[in-house]
């Protein structure tokens, strides 16, 4: 890997106090947002690249805490010196979204109307709510205008989003492995996933914390099932064939095949720090996640409010997001004359490729985002 | 003679095109063409590339890329979204010859095609010698080359005229890049031509 880790990092906490009115007509009278942040905001504060998370992800995104040496950010291999995300040049910026679960404002918070946590009360987030939230963050460290804004998967949703909510403050906007809406099948996916969650009998109508328990066997279900649609069909192939964990059938329901064990414990990793109740969330926002909806479904009439170049990039593995939607984005784009930038690349760990380290892939980031200037 | 970044061609297609106009590069490359156009005529441009390091060094230049395979058409690019689409010693390299050209002229108002011309007297010479054309235009070994199809300046002529296509200008060069004016078919190695849909 070239360059290197950023190393000892530390999350910091910012509290909002100002309402933030909700796309669902919910309200958040105040709310934190935790967040962490990498090299150094230059005088022009021109420099700052936000990274946007995706369904599981959160703030903690590169580096590792001084007591927790093993605790590496989730895309590490992107950030630091010498690394596409170069902390030489750039000042990054992760954070943890509302409705999150590891630190900012979510369902488990407390709800100080009436003391308890919010569990299902916590009012539905969409995709604007978490810009606009991200944008008070960008005031409170005096961010005028991002650098880039950029993310994979539902991450790159929200910097396709910025870019038309805030076309001013969004020069360069990198969108990997996303879609510029669901598609009836990715839908039926998140449903399945919620359902294994609200008819758990431990899920209490969202109200479990009150309960001291929590739905694992559904939030786990529900990540095996993400887990299948994140991988390619070859590399699952690949990794675990029909291998068995014993050389013969047992002919019964336990874990036989080595695919079932990985899943099963994927599913219980999860299962065991993530919140059902965020879950649901982050899966309605992507359901509910369509900007081109106030244009009567016309993309190129969104994006022609967005105002900043684009570099798009798609996996030709990835069947949950495909590369050819991310080329409707692209075509949104071109339809307006933007500058923009499209990689189909060839990697093959499905949608989870966004996260892999592969030399063209970070290569093709690294040489964009060289070329801005500050 | 030296030429524009070695590619005498690059000349004559930067002289067709107006300060300030939209260009498409099919086949773009790194981007050279683009940035040439770019920094000298003030374009506003998009590539197309299918290589994987094509893509990347045209990134590395600060030119606008999308990756994708020409034969599959232009489906990104709206009708009549860019005032011209070049292709630059791409077309003999295409199986869907008519189906290019038809996108070419669908997405811009005209198109630009540069291409070798294999009825160039050294290259028939090389025929009759009994050995396959190996040129400054045609730079590949038979078993190594990219080029599928195999024609001449007349047979190019020939397949506007059946397609309706408007040939506006043309430009022949040989082998050095200096311009050939009489028996173009037999002296010219590389062909250069401007065309549109209607008058």
């Amino acid at each position: 890997m070239p360059g290197h880790s950023v190393g000892v990092v530390q999350s910091q906490r910012a509290h909002f106090d100002q309402p933030l009115h909700l796309r669902s007509g919910g309200v958040l009278p105040a709310y934190d947002l935790v967040y962490e942040t990498y090299g150094t905001l230059n005088a022009a504060k021109s420099n700052a690249i936000l990274v946007c998370h995706a369904l599981s992800g959160h703030h903690h995104l590169a580096g590792h805490y001084a007591d927790q040496p093993d605790n590496v950010g989730w895309w590490d291999n992107i950030i630091g010196p010498g690394r596409p995300l170069d902390t030489d040049k750039f000042f990054i910026v992760g954070l943890n979204n509302l409705g999150g679960c590891h630190g900012s404002t979510g369902p488990s918070s407390l709800n100080p109307a009436t003391g308890k946590p919010w569990g299902a009360d916590f009012p539905i987030v969409a995709v604007n709510d978490w810009v606009h939230a991200q944008a008070r963050l960008a005031d409170l460290l005096g961010i005028d205008s991002w650098a880039a804004v950029m993310g994979g998967s539902l991450g790159g949703m929200q910097a396709l989003r910025w870019s038309i909510t805030f076309p001013e403050r969004v020069r360069n906007a990198i969108v990997i492995a996303a879609a510029p809406k669901l598609s009836a099948q990715n839908i039926a996916f998140n449903d399945v996933a919620r359902q294994a969650i609200l008819t758990d009998p431990d899920f209490h109508g969202g109200h479990y914390y009150e309960h001291n328990t929590r739905p694992a066997r559904g939030l786990r279900l529900a990540r095996m099932l993400g887990h299948i649609t994140y991988l390619s069909d070859d590399q699952m192939g690949e990794k675990f064939g029909r291998e068995l964990r014993n050389s013969a059938f047992s002919f019964g329901f336990d874990v036989e095949f080595e695919v079932e064990s990985y899943l099963r414990y994927q599913g219980d990793k999860f299962a065991g720090y993530f919140d059902a109740n965020t879950y649901l969330l982050m899966t309605k926002a992507l359901d509910y996640f369509d900007p081109s909806r106030e244009d009567n479904g016309d993309l190129k009439a969104t994006m022609a409010r967005s105002k900043a170049n684009f570099l798009i990039a798609s996996f030709s593995t990835d069947w949950r997001f495909t590369p050819a939607r991310s080329k409707e984005i692209v075509a949104a784009l071109l339809a307006n004359g933007r500058n923009v930038s499209y990689a189909e690349i060839n990697l093959n760990f499905g949608h989870d490729s966004f996260l892999m380290e592969d030399a063209h892939y970070h290569g093709v980031v690294d040489a964009y985002l060289r070329n801005i200037k500050l | 003679m030296t030429h524009t970044l070695g590619r005498p061609d690059f000349e004559v297609i930067s002289s067709w095109i107006e300060p300030g106009h939209r260009v498409l590069d099919l086949g773009c490359g790194d981007g050279t063409l683009l940035k040439h156009l770019i920094d000298t005529r003030g374009v506003k441009g998009w590539g197309v590339e299918i290589e994987d390091a094509n893509v990347l060094a045209a990134i590395k230049n600060g030119i606008n890329v999308i990756q994708g395979n020409l034969e599959n058409g232009l489906d990104e690019f709206a009708d009549q979204a860019v005032d011209h689409v070049v292709l630059s010693r791409t077309l003999q390299t295409v199986r869907h010859t008519e189906g290019i050209l038809r996108e070419m002229l669908r997405v811009g108002r005209e198109a630009v095609v540069s291409f070798p011309n294999f009825a160039y007297w050294k290259n028939l010479r090389s025929v009759l010698n009994g050995r396959m054309p190996v040129s400054e235009d045609l730079p590949y070994q038979w078993y190594d080359s990219p080029n599928v199809r195999f024609f001449t300046l007349l047979d190019f002529e020939d397949l506007c005229a059946k397609m309706g296509l408007i040939i506006r200008e043309r430009s022949v060069l040989d082998e050095e890049g200096n311009p050939v004016t009489n028996e173009v078919n037999f002296l010219g190695s590389l062909a250069v031509y401007r065309l549109t849909k209607n008058r």
